[in-house]
């Protein structure tokens, strides 16, 4: 009897010992599946990146200059000096563990180095050892490190297992934005040419091209154009978007996302079909530039600079065009960069015109500086004040829930007017519980350049929180579709659903309003836009 | 029947007993975060994982088809196999039952020899299954894989086709045919 194992010594047999030791001593495991390959270097030289090379994140070797400790440290001293949150940031945190178990990455791989808190002390461990005199003096005793390439490796695969969500940040009691450490520890990285490539390329095609595919004027127009058929298709009625039109009075920017990758080519017509309504009934003047294809910023996910680069190109396409003001589509990134950064870096857009909606004459306040509207809010406006003819039923096969996407959400406080929109173009909506909504809304798991595919299962994990919501109100009230306003989550939603509650599908905003939309002039609507024929509207079957 | 009943009236104690076996399976401050989080929406994984154990336990108490054990499994695996896992590690809890139902039992199987050498075999065959299924489960890996980088290629050449991205950063993209 006494060979037969006990419950405790079971796992021990198949030789799993987890977390035993000190998080300092546990060397780090680079997992297949848990991260995305290394920059292209013709992408990083495209964009004069330094050290632009071949290498694998799991060799040994990672082809490092020799005096990469030195830059380093210079590179973080530099930063601790030109921002001043980052140096509170490295201060301040008593970790009280507020933070530890908000991250969504932390639930849902269960590894503690995810928990914000940790994640943030493998820069600040060597912070104290670099930059602070009790860290010198104490050392490890101090919470003190030094560089190594451990450690290095340890940066490198945790700063990409964090999507700047700033969810825990919303707990944390003395207001650190953990998020900003990622910034900073990302940018430390790129300081040796270790960026990812799902970055560093779409970064590379956006500044050449002006979109993360590099897709060329001439093919972004050839696209719209294919939308141009469908909508005709499904509505009878042909709209005629403008390019690169000078004079007109509005820009209107949307993530590349939206015009090549399903479904958000539905939310793209969506916005085609609105522009038009708006055009007939209210002469609405707006252009689509092929120029300034692209709203999102992996620039963002990069460093200050390169943002700043990006989002310059937005600008000055509006300045060459002459509009008065610029409408943003259904972006994630891109509205946190507007609304947080844009100012300092780019701003005032002073040639601009400070936003005034031309049909209902509604001032947008919020973006007197940016001069940029979000299309949830001016969409919301418009039926505020009667302007939009809708039939909500046309919308009755879905059950709705909403994701707040965490930037429009959390960066920029846009909670209500997408529900607001929501319940004008739908008859069945029902939210997720209160703790995985608005400012406590998850993540889509995919955020920050992480929505490669080879690191699948760390997009499956850091999703189960907000899938596990979806779960709920699928069970609870049928919900059979996901709405968000960010093309990243439309992009990584139809997979993290698939995985985890196959029967909710996935949708933009403007696709269930355009659905709803009774455009002038149209034929009896048999089928939406994705040509699924719509219940009690379809046609007769014999000729 | 007798033992049955004996292990529903131990239900609660066996479940919790089995779930700390699988919380043990986490570095440790994660295993007290699942114990001690009882949110299902701030702790789905040590929620769905104990919502799983029970259901699971109730259908092998009751015979239930392999229908039944694989909807009260499928939470728990699934959540398992995206996490830092090999598929023995990550499915071996089941088979972690054993010893907590044996351990339960321990009394009525003392000085019966022979009992205790099957069990003891028993126990040797649960490792060996769980030895073939790592093997089986990284040749399946193979295959998406595969599959997945066809697949990819695929994609991306017929939008080089079409002239609307280029792979190589240094070439323009390919000029439209109609």
């Amino acid at each position: 009897m006494k060979d037969l194992p006990k419950p405790k010594d079971f796992y021990s047999r198949l030789r799993h010992k987890p977390g035993s030791t000190d998080w300092m001593d546990t060397p780090v495991d680079i997992r297949k599946g848990m991260y995305c390959y290394a920059a292209n270097p013709k992408s990083l030289n495209t964009l004069s990146a330094p050290f632009a090379r071949d290498w694998n994140p799991v060799e040994e070797d990672w082809k490092l200059p020799e005096n990469w400790q030195q830059i380093l440290h210079e590179g973080f001293k530099e930063r601790l000096e030109r921002f001043r949150s980052f140096k509170v940031f490295m201060d301040i945190c008593v970790r009280c563990g507020a933070c530890a178990d908000k991250c969504h990455f932390f639930i849902g791989t269960g590894d503690p180095r995810n928990m914000p808190v940790l994640r943030a002390e493998l820069l600040r461990s060597v912070y104290r050892n670099d930059f602070t005199t009790f860290g010198k003096l104490l050392g490890r005793f101090g919470g003190a490190r030094p560089m190594t390439l451990n450690v290095l490796k340890e940066w490198w695969y945790y700063m990409f297992q964090c999507s700047e969500c700033r969810r825990c940040s919303v707990f944390c009691p003395y207001g650190i934005d953990t998020a900003e450490i990622t910034i900073m520890g990302r940018e430390l990285l790129n300081l040796l040419g270790l960026n990812i490539d799902w970055i560093a390329t779409p970064v590379s095609n956006c500044y050449m091209t002006g979109n993360h595919l590099g897709i060329q004027p001439h093919a972004y127009k050839d696209m719209l154009d294919f939308f141009v058929d469908d909508i005709e298709e499904v509505t009878g009625v042909r709209v005629e978007p403008s390019f690169n039109r000078k004079g007109a009075d509005i820009l209107f920017i949307t993530p590349s996302g939206d015009v090549f990758a399903d479904p958000g080519t539905y939310t793209c017509m969506g916005y085609m079909m609105l522009f038009h309504y708006l055009r007939e009934k209210y002469g609405f003047d707006i252009t689509w530039s092929t120029y300034a294809s692209e709203g999102g910023n992996f620039g963002f996910f990069t460093s200050h600079e390169t943002m700043k680069r990006l989002n310059a190109k937005m600008y000055a396409e509006a300045k060459r065009l002459g509009v008065k003001w610029i409408l943003g589509g259904e972006c994630g990134h891109m509205w946190r960069v507007i609304n947080q950064y844009m100012d300092t870096m780019n701003g005032p857009a002073d040639f601009l015109e400070e936003p005034v909606s031309p049909i209902t004459g509604t001032k947008f306040e919020n973006a007197k500086s940016t001069k940029m509207v979000h299309i949830a809010e001016f969409t919301a406006d418009l039926i505020r004040n009667g302007k939009l003819e809708l039939d909500k039923s046309r919308n009755n096969h879905l059950k709705v829930t909403y994701h707040d996407s965490c930037n429009p959400a959390r960066g920029m406080g846009l909670l209500e007017e997408p529900r607001y929109v929501i319940r004008n173009v739908c008859n069945h909506f029902y939210e997720m519980p209160e703790n995985t909504i608005r400012e406590q809304t998850f993540c889509c798991g995919s955020g920050a350049g992480l929505n490669a595919g080879e690191n699948m299962e760390l997009r499956m994990a850091g999703g189960l929180p907000r899938a596990n919501a979806v779960k709920h109100v699928h069970e609870t009230h049928g919900v059979n579709m996901l709405a968000c306003i960010c093309a990243i989550d439309r992009a990584v939603f139809p997979p993290l659903m698939e995985y985890w509650v196959p029967e909710v599908g996935v949708t933009g905003l403007h696709e269930m309003v355009a659905n709803a939309l009774v455009m002038p002039g149209e034929k009896k609507r048999e089928t939406d836009l994705r040509g699924e024929p719509l219940e009690g509207m379809e046609g007769d079957t014999d000729e | 029947m007798k033992l049955a009943e004996r292990l529903t009236a131990n239900r609660s104690a066996i479940v919790a007993k089995w779930f700390e076996l699988v919380a043990a399976t986490y570095p440790s401050d994660t295993a007290r975060f699942l114990k001690s989080q009882k949110d299902p929406f701030s702790n789905p994984v040590g929620q769905s994982t104990i919502g799983g154990l029970r259901a699971a336990f109730d259908a092998l108490l009751a015979g239930a088809d392999a229908q039944a054990q694989a909807e009260a499994l499928d939470p728990i695996i699934r959540i398992r196999a995206v996490q830092a896992f090999s598929p023995a590690q990550a499915t071996a809890f089941i088979l972690g039952l054993k010893p907590i139902v044996r351990e339960f039992l321990n009394k009525d199987m003392a000085g019966n020899g022979a009992y205790a050498e099957l069990l003891s075999l028993e126990a040797r065959i649960d490792e060996m299954l769980l030895t073939g299924f790592d093997i089986y489960l990284k040749c399946r890996e193979t295959l998406f894989q595969l599959k997945v980088d066809l697949e990819k290629n695929r994609i991306y050449h017929a939008f080089e086709r079409a002239g609307i991205v280029t792979l190589d950063p240094e070439e323009p993209a390919a000029p439209e045919k109609k």
